[in-house]
């Protein structure tokens, strides 16, 4: 699963609802080769919701998502079986996705010493790191980034930067959903309530009240 | 891809490779075990009654694996990953309905062979039991999947699933115990039809359900 030459990722008038609740509404933006885009947004907010959505796996309240190129989502679920020891349970990835040299893989990410631990027994962020260890594999276009960030430390911090800086220099597209910054030359951002619907009557007198 | 996943849902599941699979087939061959001692050891009242309770342990065994199989694997976003390398909802369910069976039909009509010495089933009716067993259980498999996947969202999804599956694994057992009563063989023929039904439709049923579950 090589990467397309040129990988697309749009939204054209997104609205997205979260049980009856409209989260945000009249978002639109275009990502084309290259380049990556970091969302922020308060908790609840919307930034999940909006991920899942893009990534066609939930159906948008209204608008469309155009995609071009294979989807890497890494979110909450690592998708690694908690009882199998870690390398065998990105094993498991690694075949599905065809995977080049896992071993390297694992090495980039500091995964190796934990290749015989149990999943279960991992802490968050070698969870994190082992589901980016499976994001890698999949070689996917488009990356859609969840919080990757958090639980990690200051060092696997820089190594996501990197691996989202070298991903973008191969021509690949990131969207990262994150409250913390990233260092990435020449990403956009945008934040995610500037889409949130209009305040209900009620509270409209506050403004920006909170939701 | 199929295949490798089908390998791993096999490892899941599987008696004996961990987790505590094997608690069906425990469950079972106890239940045949404590029969002769609820009853008492007359062996024209085990051998009349012991067909029927081998079913009603079949299918209570079926509900046990429930509970992993399908929420588990939501809730550790694996579905969705699979989904994002473009494998349908029903493929999975599919390979899954497989795993299933294979992990409890074959080692549950192997048990019966040590329950039906401990019942004093025997000659026909012993052909019968394990005949109707190979028919209902993928049916069983089928019905489980489908509340499985039905349940999965719910937060008592366990306990209710226990309760979905047992009228509507009614007719397979009605048919299927039914043969011992009346040393018939025809109306196993109606236990592999539903059973082929049941197949049929469980995949997309817990396909859909698996979509569903993603809404909320």
């Amino acid at each position: 699963m090589q990467a397309p030459a040129s990988p697309v990722l749009e939204a054209r008038d997104l609205a997205c609802q979260r049980g009856d609740r409209l989260l945000f509404r009249r978002l639109s933006f275009a990502l084309g080769p290259g380049a990556a885009c970091h969302v922020t947004g308060a908790n609840g907010a919307g930034k999940t919701t909006l991920l899942r959505a893009l990534a066609g796996l939930t159906t948008p309240f209204a608008g469309e998502v155009v995609r071009s190129g294979t989807l890497g989502l890494l979110d909450e679920g690592s998708g690694l079986d908690p009882e199998l020891p870690l390398a065998r349970a990105l094993a498991f990835w690694f075949t599905v996705d065809n995977a080049p040299d896992p071993a390297a893989i694992m090495a980039r990410l500091r995964l190796a010493p934990l290749a015989e631990v149990p999943v279960r027994y991992l802490s968050t962020g070698q969870k994190k790191r082992a589901a980016l260890a499976r994001l890698i594999g999949q070689q996917a276009a488009i990356w859609l980034l969840d919080e990757p960030l958090s639980g990690l430390d200051t060092a696997s911090q820089a190594i996501v930067s990197a691996l989202v800086r070298a991903h973008c220099a191969g021509g690949g597209i990131a969207l990262i959903a994150s409250h913390q910054p990233l260092d990435v030359p020449g990403m956009g951002s945008f934040a995610i309530e500037d889409f949130a619907p209009a305040p209900e009557p009620a509270d409209a007198d506050g403004g920006e009240a909170a939701p | 891809m199929i295949l490798a996943l089908l390998r791993r849902d096999l490892a899941q599941f599987f008696p004996f490779a961990g987790g505590g699979a094997a608690l069906p087939v425990v469950f079972f061959v106890a239940v045949a075990m404590l029969y002769p001692f609820a009853v008492g050891p007359d062996a024209n009242v085990l051998a009349r009654t012991g067909g029927g309770v081998v079913w009603i342990a079949a299918l209570l065994a079926a509900i046990l694996p429930l509970e992993k199989l399908v929420a588990r694997d939501i809730a550790l976003g694996f579905f969705d990953q699979l989904r994002l390398r473009g494998l349908a909802e029903e493929t999975m369910m599919a390979v899954r309905l497989i795993a299933h069976w294979l992990s409890f039909g074959p080692v549950l009509v192997a048990a019966t062979f040590p329950a039906a010495a401990l019942l004093n089933i025997e000659g026909e009716t012993f052909r019968l039991l394990v005949l109707g067993l190979l028919a209902g259980t993928p049916g069983l498999a089928a019905i489980g999947l489908i509340i499985a996947a039905l349940t999965a969202s719910l937060r008592a999804g366990a306990a209710l699933s226990g309760l979905l599956l047992i009228p509507l694994a009614l007719p397979i057992l009605i048919f299927g115990a039914g043969a011992l009563a009346r040393q018939d063989q025809s109306s196993l023929g109606f236990v592999t039809a539903l059973s082929l039904a049941l197949v049929a439709i469980a995949p997309f049923a817990a396909g859909a359900a698996v979509r569903a579950a993603r809404e909320n």
